[in-house]
């Protein structure tokens, strides 16, 4: 196993959770992230889709980097990535309908996400398949953890819930004698984009070599 | 083989495809009837929903088969045609000539009181919007009525979903005497008469919509629910 564990390829895995994140550092499915966090669940199912994504076209390209002929790098890239996302898709529509409802179009948008054509160009046409899942697996769950962290704020504030449980008693609210209302911007995508400014800010206000010049 | 040449990216090419083609068709295939299931637990909630039954995807079906007695189909003159109401897709139906749709009606039994349920289906300010509306035995009182939508806007048009703006409808009347009205979307909470509601501040075009879902849909209904 140690193999398989050097202090490289942990690099690999954990890098992009935090020095390397895609989303705040990279700054890569930016879009996908503003949409889906209105809510704790789709966007945990959405950041394991992107990972299950990214993980599996990472491997499947990094088996087959070198067999591609590089004129058609591109269009080979874009068929493994479109097959795995109508994959993920048909799947939740089987398995988490409601779910899949929610996230709507965005899972058919994975196909356009920066990160994982990026990491496939990057990475796994350049790697041999292990450490090229690692990366996926890293870059996915570095996605979806951004997105937590965003929705998490967005739900609990927007609708005074977390997960679909309510946090926030409803006797709170005016309507029902108390003095607390929903913050009505939470839900609205320009929050998510301020949220996830300020998640950057403190990030490296933490890590100085982040900061440019 | 050089693995630049014409010939083998062709050969390349043409191989990737059928292999993609040939899985996606398993896989959609495979999960087919399970997708089809969902989709129509979805719509038995959806239909209970406009007569205050809540039901989850696990007993949709059987709550439906307990509070739903009957189901045709009516066409625009108010006669039964051959058919499953259940299987008519609204969406499908929208885009033909109204005079060629087929409308499904559903009757429920409520602790021993009829209700009819009729679909509806529109347009919002984004997308499409649809929902149910349920009336009482003599087809002029609103009983209950869902809606959805596809793309409203979250806080405004989507406000349509929630029960404030869904209760304001129960008791209120679509006859006026013998005169279809239908129900009005009234702006700015002067909604009083006994077809009007309020309409969603934010969400005019949204409530204009619901408000000519209803008279569209009531309108083809018409010759069905003046038969006493």
């Amino acid at each position: 196993m140690s193999a398989f564990f050097s202090a490289k390829t942990q690099e690999y895995l954990l890098g992009p959770l935090s020095k390397n994140n895609p989303v705040i550092v990279q700054v890569l499915g930016i879009c996908s992230a503003l949409a889906v966090t209105a809510k704790l669940e789709p966007a945990i199912v959405m950041g394991l889709s992107v990972t299950a994504v990214t993980a599996f076209s990472n491997v499947i390209l990094s088996l087959l980097r070198n067999t591609i002929p590089t004129r058609i790098r591109i269009i080979v890239q874009l068929v493994v990535v479109a097959a795995l996302v109508i994959i993920v898709d048909q799947v939740l529509k089987a398995y988490a309908y409601d779910v899949s409802k929610q996230l709507s179009v965005y899972v058919g948008l994975i196909i356009t996400n920066c990160i994982i054509m990026g990491r496939i160009e990057a990475f796994a046409l350049a790697n041999k398949p292990w450490p090229s899942l690692l990366d996926g697996i890293g870059n996915g769950l570095g996605y979806g953890m951004i997105l937590v962290i965003v929705a998490f704020f967005r739900e609990l504030f927007g609708s005074g819930t977390l997960y679909g449980f309510r946090i926030i008693p409803q006797s709170f609210y005016i309507q029902n004698g108390g003095h607390y209302l929903n913050n009505g911007l939470m839900i609205m995508p320009a929050m998510a984009l301020i949220l996830v400014g300020l998640i950057i800010w403190v990030h490296r206000s933490r890590n100085k070599d982040l900061i440019e010049k | 083989m050089n693995k630049q040449g014409n010939t083998y990216t062709f050969i390349y090419s043409v191989i990737l495809v059928v292999v993609v083609a040939a899985l996606l068709s398993v896989i959609s295939l495979s999960l087919q009837p399970r997708q089809n299931e969902n989709r129509q637990n979805e719509k038995r909630q959806n239909i209970l929903s406009a007569i205050h039954i809540s039901s989850t995807a696990q007993n949709s079906a059987e709550l439906f088969n307990k509070y739903i007695k009957e189901q045709f189909i009516v066409n625009d003159k108010g006669q039964r045609i051959e058919g499953n109401a259940f299987n008519v897709d609204i969406k499908e139906q929208y885009n033909v000539a109204a005079d060629k749709r087929e409308f499904p009606v559903f009757v429920a039994d409520v602790d021993g009181a009829t209700k009819y349920i009729l679909p509806i289906y529109g347009a919002g300010l984004w997308g499409p919007i649809w929902g149910y509306i349920s009336l009482d035995a003599d087809k002029s009182t609103i009983y209950g009525t869902f809606f959805d939508h596809q793309g409203e806007t979250p806080g405004l048009g989507a406000e349509i979903t929630t029960p404030a703006f869904n209760n304001q409808f129960q008791n209120k009347q679509i006859f006026s005497g013998e005169e279809l009205v239908s129900i009005l979307v009234i702006k700015g909470g002067n909604a009083t008469g006994k077809n009007e509601v309020d309409a969603i501040s934010g969400g005019t075009i949204t409530s204009k919509g619901v408000e000519n879902m209803l008279r569209n849909y009531l309108t083809y209904y018409e010759p069905f629910l003046k038969q006493k």
